[in-house]
């Protein structure tokens, strides 16, 4: 896999620390890895949006991306509790349903950004540095692909 | 079948293929069955309801299947039968979803049910309204199958016209 500068925290230097919510173990191992490669740390994972709002709130990760298909409760409905409860929670939808409705649905109930699967790493790597940007971090060394 | 419905699926299994296998892929065969589905390998399904209804069926041979979950999870090989059964759905997911995002953006309303892995040898017979087109798309690390079974139904767009 392509290698990225790694992100970090801007106030203390430490690696992103991150949650990954999505009902599919496969597409979870597979975001794992990427933003592993972007020197983040997987703190947590969740199967549906009802575990996400409950490790949100034990985990308190920098960055939480959300599927939007999932049993029990769906992404966007779990990220508009979770910002409803952290207004400072930074979620990044990634789904592979990426019509306008439902991109519109998700970032008027608190999510940052929205990726479409198959997640490219570089767009990922972008989104991640953006939303981190917005209230601090820090890449260090070059830009994608360094 | 209406081509406006399928062709969206046929544009998104090929982009999707070709994007996360890194390899050039075409289609290698097309035809219409009228008897019953007969599994291949590992398969998921994919149910629809609304304005569009059926089902679509994506089925590779167990060999295909492993090189395909190995090399999506960058893995020199994917021993784990259920990650590779994982893998078929994720795929048919992110199929299925970047088709659904063009059919929505078209106009058409529909719910689409979360991948399922389709595990009997046989399924049912396709009625005449729902005959299955399957096609197989051919890639570097094998075959994948793309059976769809969809019809449009109007009773429901007409619903959806007159609660508008």
């Amino acid at each position: 896999m392509e290698q990225f500068a790694p992100v970090k925290r801007s106030e203390d230097g430490q690696p992103v620390r991150y949650l990954i919510v999505d009902d599919s173990v496969f597409a979870r191992k597979n975001l794992a890895r990427m933003v592993e490669s972007f020197g983040g740390q997987i703190v947590g994972e969740a199967g549906d949006g009802i575990t996400a709002i409950s490790e949100y709130a034990r985990l308190m990760p920098d960055i939480v991306l959300m599927d939007i298909t999932m049993p029990q409760m769906e992404g966007i409905e779990a990220a508009e509790k979770i910002v409803r409860e952290h207004p400072q929670a930074r979620i990044v939808m990634v789904s592979s349903v990426g019509y306008q409705e439902n991109i519109v649905a998700a970032l008027q109930r608190g999510a940052r950004h929205f990726v479409q699967k198959p997640v490219k790493p570089e767009v990922l790597y972008e989104v991640i540095k953006y939303v981190m940007r917005e209230d601090g971090a820090t890449a260090r060394g070059a830009g994608a692909g360094a | 079948m209406r081509m406006e419905l399928i062709q969206p699926f046929i544009n998104s299994a090929d982009a999707v293929l070709a994007q996360g296998l890194q390899c050039p892929t075409s289609i290698a065969d097309v035809t219409m069955e009228e008897e019953a589905y007969r599994r291949r390998g590992i398969a998921a399904e994919v149910c629809f309801t609304g304005e569009i209804e059926g089902r679509i069926i994506f089925d590779l041979d167990p060999p295909t299947a492993e090189r395909v979950a190995a090399y999506l999870s960058g893995s020199e090989a994917q021993d784990s039968e259920q990650l590779v059964r994982e893998a078929v759905c994720e795929l048919a997911n992110q199929i299925i979803g970047n088709a659904v995002t063009a059919l929505n953006d078209q106009g058409f309303h529909f719910r689409v049910n979360p991948p399922n892995l389709h595990t009997s040898e046989q399924g049912h017979k396709t009625s005449e309204d729902t005959e299955a087109l399957v096609m197989c798309f051919t890639t570097s690390h094998g075959n994948v199958f793309m059976n769809v079974a969809l019809r449009y139904n109007r009773r429901r767009a007409a619903e959806r016209a007159v609660t508008a």
